[in-house]
């Protein structure tokens, strides 16, 4: 699939949209290694949903909008809130700002 | 040429921690990484003394060590024997590897007349403008069985896993849920509002589409589900629990799944071979088109919606 529409886009002469796609390819590559590099889990998740939605035009590209509807539902949308609410379990994602509210309600309420 | 380095030229380097993170010296992980710190490992006396006692009466009654010859030569063997088995185990892969036809030759058995049938009379015999949906829900549709199975029975892993049971300890978790969130969030609650419609009757919109357009059962499925999930993060659990709870989700599953198998399974009692629905083919394009696919269409994506909200509520509080 991926040669023919470079064929076909060679054909049109439309070299943009190749360029486009080498970039998307890119993007793709930088996500999946940044994901496993990077040391806040909240912001490899945050990645992950790029890759997944980087992925998803590249289906389009690809001429299977199939995928592509169910990438963008699937994998940016439901697996990565599947993940939040699993880090919120483990207490990794701990609010600094709600704890600080926290703080100044008790303060206000001592006064 | 190498030089010889200082000591404090050497701890910058590569190879000092490495060599450092090798030794155990120091946990690379620690302090950079989130973690939730770990309570120091005390144990009580009584409960040492009694864990050394039962470790040597494991040793010298059970397994008798000493004069057990069978376990010695066991376990001298055990690990030459497990390295071995791996090492033979990645032998015959990649050796069966080499039977793989090459790639990209035209000689290959994956390039032949099954894909040039499915295109061609893929609308002929389904009516299925969409082919993929064609091939998903009628040559194969078979496997989609198996597919809305597999969520089914992830769910009630799931279920087992993560089910709080005990009633005190459900409402500690409710309480708990919402700590570090806004509960009635007003900005959340008003794009909610404008939004939840959207996504549902889009979700609908690509279901009830699947044999036309792209998309199908399992992506309608799965934009309902995270519709869901919009609905239940803005207005919480209550006001969702009024028309969608445990039994809803048991009966939609439950009858989803029966009809797709009483409509699919029949030509796999029947010798495995495909009988006519009676149900006319209509013309492909109108919605009413297509035979089976459009009611299997709509049991999976109840299947998948069902089953992406019951992941969320079960991670979110254990239970619905």
């Amino acid at each position: 699939m991926w040669r023919r529409s470079q064929k076909k886009s060679r054909a049109k002469g439309d070299k943009n949209m190749q360029v486009f796609q080498i970039v998307l390819f890119l993007f793709l590559i930088v996500c999946a290694i940044s994901v496993s590099f990077s040391r806040n889990l909240l912001n490899s998740i945050i990645i992950f949903m790029s890759y997944s939605l980087i992925m998803s035009i590249i289906w389009i590209l690809l001429e299977s909008p199939d995928l592509a509807i169910t990438e963008a539902a699937v994998g940016a949308g439901i697996t990565s809130i599947l993940f939040f609410v699993t880090l919120k379990k483990i207490h990794a994602i701990v609010a600094i700002d709600a704890d600080k509210e926290d703080v100044v309600e008790k303060k206000g309420g001592t006064k | 040429m190498s030089r010889l380095l200082s000591e404090e030229e050497y701890r910058k380097t590569k190879a000092f921690k490495i060599k450092r993170w090798y030794r155990g010296e120091k946990d690379p992980y620690v302090g950079a990484v989130e973690l939730k710190p770990q309570k120091p490992f005390t144990e009580d006396i009584n409960t040492m003394k009694h864990r050394v006692r039962d470790e040597a009466i494991l040793k010298r009654k059970i397994y008798d060590i000493e004069h057990n010859r069978k376990l010695q030569i066991f376990s001298k063997f055990y690990r030459a024997v497990s390295v071995l088995f791996v090492f033979t185990l990645i032998g015959i892969l990649l050796y069966m590897v080499s039977y793989l036809p090459p790639v990209g030759n035209a000689a290959n058995p994956d390039n032949n007349e099954v894909a040039t049938k499915y295109i061609e009379d893929a609308m002929k015999d389904t009516g299925a403008v969409n082919i993929v949906t064609g091939m998903i829900l009628d040559y194969r549709a078979f496997d989609t069985l198996g597919e809305s199975n597999v969520l089914f029975i992830a769910t009630c892993t799931v279920l087992i896993l993560l089910r709080v049971d005990n009633r005190s300890k459900k409402e500690e978790e409710e309480a708990n849920d919402r700590l570090y969130e806004p509960k009635n969030d007003i900005i959340l609650q008003k794009v909610a509002f404008f939004l939840v419609p959207m996504i549902i009757i889009f979700g609908i919109y690509v279901i009830l589409n699947g044999h036309l357009s792209p998309g199908g059962g399992f992506s309608g499925g799965a934009i309902i589900g995270s519709g869901l999930i919009l609905y239940v993060n803005a207005f919480g659990f209550k006001k969702i629990e009024r028309f969608f709870t445990q039994k809803t989700y048991k009966w939609i599953c439950f009858a989803a799944l029966l009809f797709y198998c009483l409509a699919k399974t029949y030509s796999f009692y029947c010798g495995a071979h495909h009988l006519e629905t009676g149900i006319p083919l209509g013309t492909p394009g109108a919605i009413l088109s297509s035979g089976l696919i459009l009611p299997l269409n709509i049991c999976v994506g109840m299947v998948v919606a069902c089953t992406m909200y019951a992941f969320y509520a079960m991670f979110r509080k254990g239970g619905f």
